[in-house]
């Protein structure tokens, strides 16, 4: 081989690379804008219906049948609200629904974090075999017992019509239990308790004096989540809940679909639908990071 | 001699019982914390549940003494029209709806976690806003949206040339598709989220050693990414079965309760609501709330055996 060929060789080989790494380059921006083309088609689409939602509360059944439809806002607003407020007492179930959300919330948290700090944190007699029946329990669909539920519900507690229906049976729940259990094994150090007895904190006040405190980011994560669930719960309020005056927000808007006086008001009616979601988007956005963080430690270790 | 009357009384069995009852009492306050979810659940989960089953034997309104029937109930059922509909219904909408949910799900989260993505966090969020709304407030909003004279739909059907859609008229064919349509939107963001959160588990070095071996992009999500999701696609796939086969929300608040035109909409849990809180059959109800059950319980065990084991392994 002569040096000539050699120097030719190599030339070629240089060339060749970088018409490969410039191909590549091609090849890797090709991929970008394909994907970043579907997640913006989808996220549009995601989003797309709230603004529509938005949109619509803002305009009059005559807006809303021209065509072609208006993407702008319209100025009935006001009589959208009214119409609104003569069909459903919006405001009491706007209160209802905030109402057994808070007080739901508190007593789930409380419940499923003095379960998941005893089964992480202590060994006691059976507790393997109780853990198992409670993850068992998560398995059962809602739907088996539903008659008799209503049944123990409306007959015998005679909780028609009445809060605690919404608020105390699920509030103990095998999913909480298990996410707070995570959570305390993974935060909590036992020395920290050990340390706690020889201080002489009397055992049962050790979790609220000491363990609660520290559970805060746990409380806030796994709190948006069950207030969340507990805001947009429809069966269970449609049952037990038959009075306009004790309906919850979800129960309030089927009503107010199926309005028989008047025809389907799309304008009315999801103005009652953007003003019942919005506080949901608000804590939601306001607080996403938490809530994946929560969502995401439930499903991981599951 | 004292040591051995000391083993007399102290025998091995009544030892370990005395034991096992200091180790109760010593933590009696873990009993206690843990005491509110077995209480509540005895109350509000187990006996419905067991009360379910003796009332499904039984003819009762709720009001006229209950009357033993046998299994007269669990007969009528099977021969009851509407229940195979109901069923018919419920299955297709599930398995229909969950092809594009799940497989979307996962190439979405595929695609957010590949480096070629900026704005994560905003697509997170975008993609889970439907996740938070309640299903009464996305029925309602579709609702306007497949408005046969006035949704957005039909108008952006036509404006393509394409002829509008009768959503819920005709022989009730479209019924199904739109509540499918409707599922879609609202979980697709919640499995992808999920298996998001997989992905970014997996460590980056597989992938990084797979590229120098020189696989593609879909070799590497066939053979690391999917084996090494597995136990994450069991989790969403029970949950999904759950969620599917009491799907009641979404259909009520579109079709209405009889599940609009020839019940084309009318799914399991929405004929159980009827016949149990409407005409207050109540043994009935229970008898389908049991064969509805078995058939969830009976999937989630199929997904399990299926599913969760490891390919990795075998």
């Amino acid at each position: 081989m002569t040096p000539s060929e050699i120097t030719r060789l190599i030339n070629t080989a240089h060339r060749n690379a970088k018409r490969k790494r410039r191909a590549k380059r091609w090849g890797r921006l090709a991929r970008e804008i394909v994907f970043n083309g579907i997640l913006l088609l989808g996220a549009f689409l995601s989003a797309f219906p709230f603004y529509w939602m938005f949109i619509l509360a803002t305009q009059n059944t005559n807006q809303i049948f021209s065509w072609p439809p208006q993407f702008t806002p319209g100025e009935s607003l006001v009589t959208n609200y009214q119409t609104m407020l003569s069909i459903i007492p919006f405001w009491r179930n706007f209160a209802n629904s905030l109402f057994v959300g808070i007080t739901h919330t508190a007593l789930a948290l409380l419940f499923c974090s003095m379960g998941g700090y005893a089964f992480a944190m202590y060994r006691f007699p059976g507790r393997d075999w109780l853990f198992a029946l409670l993850l068992a329990t998560m398995m059962v669909p809602w739907i088996a017992g539903i008659v008799p539920w209503f049944i123990l519900i409306s007959k015998w507690l005679q909780w028609i019509n009445r809060y605690e229906a919404l608020i105390i049976p699920g509030a103990a729940s095998a999913f909480g239990i298990f996410w707070m259990r995570q959570y305390v094994q993974e935060s909590i150090p036992s020395e920290l308790l050990d340390a706690a007895r020889i201080d002489g904190c009397p055992e049962f006040l050790i979790f609220f004096r000491i363990v609660a405190p520290l559970l805060m980011p746990a409380f806030a994560a796994l709190g948006i989540m069950i207030f969340i669930n507990n805001w947009n719960a429809f069966l269970g309020p449609l049952l037990v809940m038959q009075d306009k005056s004790m309906y919850t927000l979800p129960v309030a808007l089927a009503l107010l679909r199926q309005d028989p006086r008047r025809g389907f008001d799309a304008g009315v009616l999801m103005l009652g639908t953007a003003m019942a979601t919005l506080p949901m988007l608000i804590v939601f956005l306001a607080a996403t990071r938490r809530f994946m963080a929560g969502l995401t430690l439930g499903a991981l270790k599951g | 001699m004292g040591q051995v009357s000391a083993t007399n009384i102290l025998s091995p069995a009544s030892l370990r019982r005395t034991t096992l009852w200091r180790e109760i009492r010593r933590n009696w306050v873990a009993y206690v914390y843990i005491s509110p979810f077995f209480i509540l659940f005895g109350i509000f989960g187990a006996f419905p549940i067991l009360y379910s089953f003796i009332l499904s034997f039984q003819q009762w309104n709720g009001i006229s003494p209950a009357q033993w029937v046998g299994f007269d109930n669990y007969f009528r059922l099977f021969q009851d029209r509407l229940f195979w509909l109901a069923m018919w219904n419920t299955v297709f909408i599930g398995v229909i709806a969950h092809i594009p949910i799940l497989g979307g799900a996962m190439v979405l989260a595929f695609i957010i976690n590949s480096a070629a993505v900026r704005f994560k966090h905003f697509y997170r969020s975008a993609y889970f806003l439907p996740v938070v709304t309640s299903p009464v407030a996305v029925s309602l909003i579709f609702s306007t949206l497949y408005g046969v004279r006035f949704g957005l739909i039909n108008w952006t059907l036509v404006t393509l040339g394409l002829p509008p859609i009768d959503w819920w008229g005709g022989n009730g064919e479209w019924i199904k598709p739109a509540i499918i349509i409707l599922f879609i939107w609202r979980w697709l963001g919640w499995n992808m989220i999920i298996y998001l959160a997989g992905l970014q588990g997996i460590n980056p070095e597989l992938y990084e050693v797979a590229a120098i071996d020189g696989a593609n992009l879909r070799q590497i999500f066939f053979h690391i990414t999917l084996p090494l999701l597995q136990p994450i696609i069991l989790f969403t796939l029970v949950l999904s079965t759950v969620g599917a086969m009491t799907i009641f929300d979404e259909p009520y608040l579109l079709v209405g309760a009889t599940g609009g035109t020839n019940n084309a909409g009318l799914t399991i849990a929405m004929y159980l609501y009827d016949r149990g809180f409407r005409f207050a059959h109540l043994g009935y109800a229970s008898a389908m709330a049991y064969v509805v059950s078995a058939v969830i319980v009976f999937v989630s065990v199929l997904n399990i055996r299926f599913f969760g084991r490891s390919r990795t392994e075998a």
